[in-house]
């Protein structure tokens, strides 16, 4: 229940993410000095906790789209299994955002 | 095919898609940080990461304009804000799949 909601909040997040993907690549393209200053705007507190949100809100919507993808099978649907599935993926997200967080540092 | 359908089928496969994609790209920013500007674009001007990052942006525009419709329908129920807000965010998902197409098309070219 709470997931299905938290599945379309992760997904406009990631809406806008696709937008600063497409600000970085355009960053890119542009040259050293535009690149400077999207990694200036990215390595503030803001910025970081935009990125923490949307590593989260990623493994949140992979996690959560698999298990979709898996009762589109017709597999999963009764109460306990889909009640440990929930629980599984929100797990799954949380250890891969932390184990992402702390790779990179 | 039922607009419904459509809508399922399309959603589904740039799911399986972006599933493959993103985990591609969440490993990829791993190696980006800490590159300096040149690395980065080398990265991004090699062409299997240049073809992958390119279809990674149109997978990822396409999806998410999906979902954002679905988003927009469920919520939006004034008839008139509806249909503007379908239509500007289709347009918006365009101009971001042309700009992030563009501007690896320039990395490209420019390494």
């Amino acid at each position: 229940m709470t997931l299905s909601i938290l599945h379309r909040i992760s997904g406009v997040a990631m809406s806008v993410g696709l937008l600063v993907m497409a600000i970085w690549l355009v960053h890119a393209a542009a040259g050293p000095e535009d690149y400077q200053y999207f990694r200036i705007a990215m390595s503030t507190l803001f910025g970081r906790m935009l990125l923490i949100g949307w590593s989260f809100a990623f493994f949140l919507h992979l996690g959560n789209g698999i298990r979709h993808l898996v009762w589109d099978t017709g597999r999963g649907f009764e109460k306990t299994q889909a009640n440990a599935s929930a629980w599984f993926v929100l797990l799954f997200a949380v250890i891969l955002t932390a184990a992402f967080w702390m790779l990179r540092l | 095919m039922n607009e419904g359908t459509r809508h399922f089928i399309h959603q589904r496969v740039t799911a399986v898609l972006l599933a493959l994609l993103g985990g591609w790209f969440v490993v990829s920013l791993l190696q980006i940080e800490g590159m300096t500007y040149l690395d980065v674009t080398r990265f991004i001007a090699r062409p299997v990461n240049a073809a992958l990052m390119s279809l990674l942006s149109l997978a990822l525009s396409y999806h998410s304009h999906l979902g954002v419709q679905v988003v927009i329908e469920d919520y939006v129920h004034a008839q008139g804000l509806n249909r503007v807000s379908l239509i500007a965010s289709k347009l918006a998902h365009i101009a971001v799949a042309i700009a992030a197409l563009y501007a690896i098309w320039q990395i490209g070219s420019d390494v």
